[in-house]
């Protein structure tokens, strides 16, 4: 990062900001508190990282890599026998900066024993009503948000639609959106669907056309895991992109048994600058990128 | 020149895109959560001033332009070229052609300080100040008295150009103008 200079001592949030992260902090821990979810730590410097094609880690010498998210760590302690589990902390992503993005930001994650992506889904938005006030949710595919032939896009082409189509939601006046029925290609950690195995279970939440949460009915097959992992890791080299290794903790975890369960990981900055009526996630943060 | 990837961009660098010398405006991040990463850009086209609106994948690059804007006076011109001078003391000149003068044409007087943009020092723009005062050299006769609001007639100005002015204007008369809308504002003496 640049040096910042002494004349921008100054956070960016004012004190309005500060409070309402606060008391969004507090909402979210009440939240799992009355569900009886579990509030656990897990390690943002650890040896691997995540191999996502379009993820980057920010590598520490001598140590390895902050966590782009807890994911893995959660799914060790859930294969150990923990029970819901949640938690609340900094995540790293190299390159991401930008209005909807700080390269150190705050995730809520959060697994629930014996969910499907419906059950948690469900649950997603009576956190979102608890914040931000009650509200519709409405529904659509993947495929209906994009209306356009399958595999007619490039993936970039796609990725760019995808964000027009955000856009066009939040014009419709659609404020609060479940994407679901992923493709196959982006199931990321999800199961496919056991009808259609052309689609996954993987959901996001769009808010006032802002991706605000990613989730998925886990996938527990630690083999099929290993084949994507595999295929990100040759999607990372034909982008020219680091090599990851890939975790095989998790996978060692994996085969000794993922229970049936459901996760979601949820942009903490984007609700809170939600929850302020603002337009950039600097508006809640102290010291964002740039500032520090 | 240098080139200057995306999360070197930022509002105010120069950069070249097809072919021409831009100025980047506006330069945002986007990037859904597991997809590609990019950067929408709103560019100045700096030769026509165009406004561009591209995007560009995260860590594409862009070379840089060397562009600078100067102040330089006005001296004549020949037809085919406008001359300035630099008013830094070194009293360089320089021609610009009639592209780079198209808006600014009409309201270039003589002695007129202006800035122009140089692209690897030759002027592509010249801007003019917001407001310059202009002679009459042609127009109806004046009708004494008549100030308050009323009709317009043509006016031709020493640059040339001719814009509308008030009825009580006499040729010879000194016009304040608004060159960004070529209005009339008001009589600077007389």
């Amino acid at each position: 990062m640049p040096k910042a200079s002494a004349d921008t001592w100054q956070p960016a949030a004012h004190l309005q900001g500060l409070q309402r992260r606060a008391q969004v902090l507090r909402q979210i821990r009440e939240f799992f508190y009355t569900r009886q979810v579990l509030e656990v730590q897990t390690a943002a410097l650890a040896s691997t990282s995540v191999t996502e094609p379009n993820i980057d880690s920010i590598a520490v010498a001598d140590y390895g890599y902050l966590q782009t998210s807890p994911e893995y760590q959660m799914k060790r302690l859930l294969a150990a026998g923990a029970p819901s589990i949640y938690q609340l902390g900094p995540a790293f992503r190299h390159g991401e900066a930008g209005r909807l993005h700080n390269p150190e930001f705050t995730l809520l994650e959060w697994y629930r024993l014996g969910f499907d992506e419906v059950q948690l889904m469900a649950e997603v938005a009576e956190l979102v009503d608890a914040v931000l006030g009650v509200g519709e949710f409405s529904y659509l595919t993947y495929a209906e948000l994009l209306a356009v032939e399958p595999g007619s896009l490039d993936s970039d082409q796609e990725d760019l639609l995808l964000l027009q189509r955000l856009d066009e939601l939040l014009e419709q006046g659609q404020r609060r959106v479940f994407i679901t029925h992923y493709p196959a290609s982006q199931a990321a950690l999800a199961k496919l669907h056991a009808a259609d195995s052309s689609v996954a279970a993987r959901f996001e939440l769009v808010v006032d056309g802002v991706e605000l949460a990613n989730g998925y009915h886990e996938l527990t097959d630690a083999a099929e895991l290993r084949q994507r992992f595999e295929r990100d890791q040759a999607l990372r080299h034909n982008k020219g992109k680091a090599a990851m290794a890939i975790d095989e903790q998790l996978l060692a975890a994996m085969e000794a048994g993922l229970p049936n369960c459901a996760g979601v990981a949820l942009g903490v900055d984007r609700l809170v600058m939600q929850a302020l009526g603002a337009t950039s996630v600097q508006a809640g943060m102290a010291f964002p990128a740039g500032f520090v | 020149m240098a080139n200057y990837s995306t999360n070197e961009f930022k509002s105010g660098l120069k950069v070249m895109l097809d072919n021409d010398p831009c100025s980047i405006l506006e330069n945002e991040f986007v990037k859904p959560g597991k997809g590609q990463a990019f950067n929408r850009v709103k560019l100045r086209n700096l030769k026509n001033g165009r406004v561009w609106e591209r995007t560009f994948k995260s860590g594409e690059s862009l070379e840089g332009a060397d562009v600078v804007e100067v102040d330089m006076e006005f001296l004549y011109s020949d037809g085919e070229f406008w001359h300035f001078m630099k008013t830094d003391g070194s009293f360089e000149q320089l021609g610009a052609p009639e592209s780079a003068v198209a808006e600014a044409k009409d309201w270039l007087k003589e002695q007129e300080v202006c800035q122009v943009v140089l692209w690897n020092d030759s002027p592509i723009a010249v801007a003019v100040p917001n407001f310059v005062e202009l002679e009459v050299t042609e127009t109806d006769p004046g009708l004494k008295g008549d100030t308050a609001q009323g009709g317009t007639k043509p006016a031709t100005l020493i640059t040339g150009a001719t814009i509308k002015v008030p009825l009580f204007v006499n040729i010879g008369d000194v016009l304040r103008i608004d060159t960004r809308s070529g209005d009339y504002v008001s009589r600077a003496k007389g």
